[in-house]
């Protein structure tokens, strides 16, 4: 984890040429060099010692009687993650954030092709300042307009009774978090998609048509696999942001609605149990690289 | 307790996140009389406390819960011992216990610890012994309030005790006509489909099953609810996996539990008196009872940094913070029960009948049948080591809700 060594590696190779030549490229190595020292070393010092640090604590134990942390190596975390309700809890949180980026790509997929390839210029601006002004507005009082609609005395139970229909009582269940997570993410995947659509060209289009091709056809095999990226990285988001969160599931969750990032809170600030809480953070870790390695094979990173 | 649930609603929704793991802070178990924690000696126990206050050092640096810091009664301090305030609020019990690491690091001088806290500062080593005489007001607490074995080991203050509070049943008038004598509404399966349930989102909530079952099961054996054996802590988990089906929700911040009881998601839960007095407030139909079983309760103390850098100043503050109009004015803004035993006329003239409303006025068998919260170690008081640790709780805890 030596900067400079990054630093080496990232220097062009330098071929023989004149002496003159040489030293400038020498001034140039060392103008590189010093550029890119300060962003390594936040790179490597802060953000992946401190990964490291926790892969680390979490092989550590606590003792019972101080609280502090026992410096000695030990599996018996992992272990518990593996078994009691840690695994449900697991297995929740993927399903949530699978089902919110499969809700938010099938809402975000025409909205985004109505701002990329329908609406006018002018139309496609005010869409997009629909989509991102939501963003500017506080999360949690996102979060709590959702109580508001969803509780029992909640403005969707007030408009089913008054349709005649049986009330809904979402409140505070595991379809609330699917829903909140579902709207506070859209704007991730919406962005992303409008740029993929928006790069199509309209030539590739006119020959798909030109050559006999359905509009069914030419959205099945032209314009979704030319999406695709923007697709997955817009699920990267999506996905990655409902896998961490904690503060959805506390507000509009019910009795069953603990998420890896509640464990976390929960065992580390509450319990002080550090050790505990690294190896669960391990675990998103572990599936957001599984889920970045998929999604490179689809392109994804050249959409973000 | 706690906060953006006294002043904020939901509205509040900056005071509300500071204040999410509001239920997660701490309250101790105050077991009246000495529960000297069996053989163990605080690694500061051996210090010399300060025999007189000297002069203010012109600063003093509080960890603390929000809403313990007020202007209110900050500011008449200030100007009366020129000892400048600075207040970082934390929001949980274990982040007071980071925050107050190697002695407060020599830069915090007080911390108001909850009592699931006290034991991990006094054993590690971060507070250090506070000499009570130069504290008049303390001879004022209640007596159960002056040693409590949370903050007294072996006879050795560690800190000053500051407001407690009891968890009491709360419950909707509506569903229940006549109050309801036993915790077994929020446990029992025949309620299952009829009533919903909601108890705090917080590991101390085992302490609540364990001492349900003190009286439900004796054959268990457990005299005190934070001290569980193996055995006892599977069936205090036990009865809240079999409560699970109740639940509605496990509230996080008072106001949580209030909006449940407005709407009815809720009909009976474990609460505090700050939310009776609110939804009674808001013509709610509710009403608050301590069960048969008793109750656990929180209590706060001060407790004194080990490497504090204003000592004088934070004795200025104990004495200051101890007196019956701070005290008052503190239970009336948070909600909770002032220690002193003097504060009560004064809160009703702050607020008209406050002190009923927090208990400040209930007689010595009301608060002994409060059991308050206090952390369980791997240490029990019967001299044995088989208890089962507070990390262990949370990790069961996130389980049994998870």
């Amino acid at each position: 984890m030596d900067p400079d060594n990054g630093v080496s590696t990232l220097e062009p190779a330098t071929s023989g040429g004149t002496k003159s030549l040489r030293s400038s490229a020498l001034s140039h190595r060392w103008g590189t060099a010093f550029l890119l020292t300060p962003p390594l070393l936040w790179f490597f010092v802060l953000y992946v010692s401190s990964l490291v640090l926790m892969l680390i604590t979490a092989f550590w134990s606590l003792n019972g009687f101080t609280g502090n942390v026992t410096h000695q190596l030990t599996g018996a975390n992992f272990h518990q993650i593996a078994s009691g309700s840690y695994p449900a809890i697991i297995g929740r949180t993927v399903l949530l954030a699978a089902l919110v980026t499969v809700t938010d790509a099938i809402i975000a997929f025409p909205f985004a092709y109505v701002m990329a390839r329908v609406a006018t210029q002018r139309a496609q601006r005010l869409l997009l300042v629909a989509v991102l002004l939501p963003l500017w507005a506080s999360y949690l009082a996102k979060i709590y307009a959702w109580i508001s609609i969803l509780e029992r005395g909640g403005a969707l139970n007030w408009t089913f009774q008054h349709l005649g229909l049986p009330s809904p009582n979402l409140g505070f269940t595991n379809g609330a978090m699917w829903l909140t997570f579902s709207y506070i993410w859209l704007p991730y995947m919406i962005v992303p998609l409008f740029g993929a659509l928006e790069r199509i060209p309209g030539s590739l289009l006119d020959a798909s048509s030109d050559l006999g091709a359905s509009s069914w056809w030419t959205f099945r095999h032209v314009i979704v696999p030319l999406a695709l990226p923007g697709l997955v990285a817009g699920s990267i988001f999506t996905f990655s942001l409902t896998l961490g969160d904690y503060v959805t599931p506390l507000l509009v969750g019910g009795a069953n609605s603990t998420l890896i990032g509640n464990a976390i809170y929960q065992n580390l600030l509450d319990g002080g149990n550090l050790p505990l809480a690294a190896a669960l953070s391990t675990v998103p870790i572990a599936i957001m690289v599984a889920y970045l390695l998929v999604a490179k094979r689809f392109g994804a990173f050249e959409s973000l | 307790m706690f906060l953006g649930i006294r002043r904020g609603t939901r509205g509040r929704v900056a005071i509300a996140l500071a204040t999410l793991s509001l239920t997660s802070m701490g309250v101790t178990a105050i077991t009246t009389g000495a529960g000297a924690s069996s053989g163990l000696t605080p690694p500061t126990a051996g210090m010399k406390a300060q025999t007189s206050i000297g002069k203010g050092e012109g600063k003093l640096n509080l960890i603390a819960w929000e809403g313990y810091a007020q202007p209110q009664w900050v500011k008449p301090f200030e100007q009366q011992t020129g000892c400048v305030v600075n207040t970082k609020y934390a929001g949980s019990s274990g982040e007071m216990v980071s925050l107050m690491a190697n002695g407060g690091g020599g830069q915090y001088d007080l911390v108001s610890a909850s009592g699931d806290a006290d034991l991990r500062l006094i054993y590690g080593g971060d507070v250090k012994p506070v000499n009570v005489k130069l504290i008049p007001s303390w001879k004022q607490l209640r007596p159960f309030l002056q040693s409590p074995s949370f903050n007294t080991i072996k006879g050795v203050h560690y800190g000053v005790s500051l407001q407690f509070g009891p968890n009491v049943l709360l419950y909707s008038t509506t569903t229940f006509k006549t109050a309801p004598t036993s915790w077994s509404v929020i446990y029992s399966k025949k309620y299952k489909g009829k009533v919903k349930v909601t108890v705090p989102n917080n590991p101390i909530q085992i302490a609540d099953a364990a001492l349900y079952l003190s009286k439900s099961k004796p054959s268990l054996g457990v005299t005190d609810p934070y001290e569980l054996t193996q055995t006892q802590f599977s069936a205090a988990v036990a009865l809240l996996t079999a409560q699970k089906p109740l639940i509605a929700k496990y509230w996080n911040l008072a106001s949580d539990e209030i909006n449940l009881f407005t709407s009815g998601t809720a009909v009976v839960g474990a609460a505090w008196p700050y939310q009776t007095t609110t939804l009674k407030a808001a013509h709610v139909k509710v009403e608050e009872t301590i069960p048969s079983q008793g109750a656990t309760g929180w209590a706060d103390s001060w407790l004194l940094a080990k490497n504090a850098p204003d000592p004088n100043c934070a004795y200025d503050w104990m004495k200051y913070i101890t007196t019956p109009q701070v005290q008052a004015e503190q239970a009336v803004y948070y909600g909770e029960t002032p220690d002193n035993s003097l504060a009560c006329p004064l809160m009703n003239k702050l607020q008209a009948g406050s002190c009923n409303a927090y208990h400040a006025n209930e007689p010595d068998s009301y608060f002994k049948s409060i059991k308050f919260w206090k952390t369980p170690l791997s240490t029990c008081d019967n001299g044995k080591t088989d208890c089962i640790p507070y990390s262990e709780w949370t990790n069961a805890w996130t389980q049994i809700t998870g």
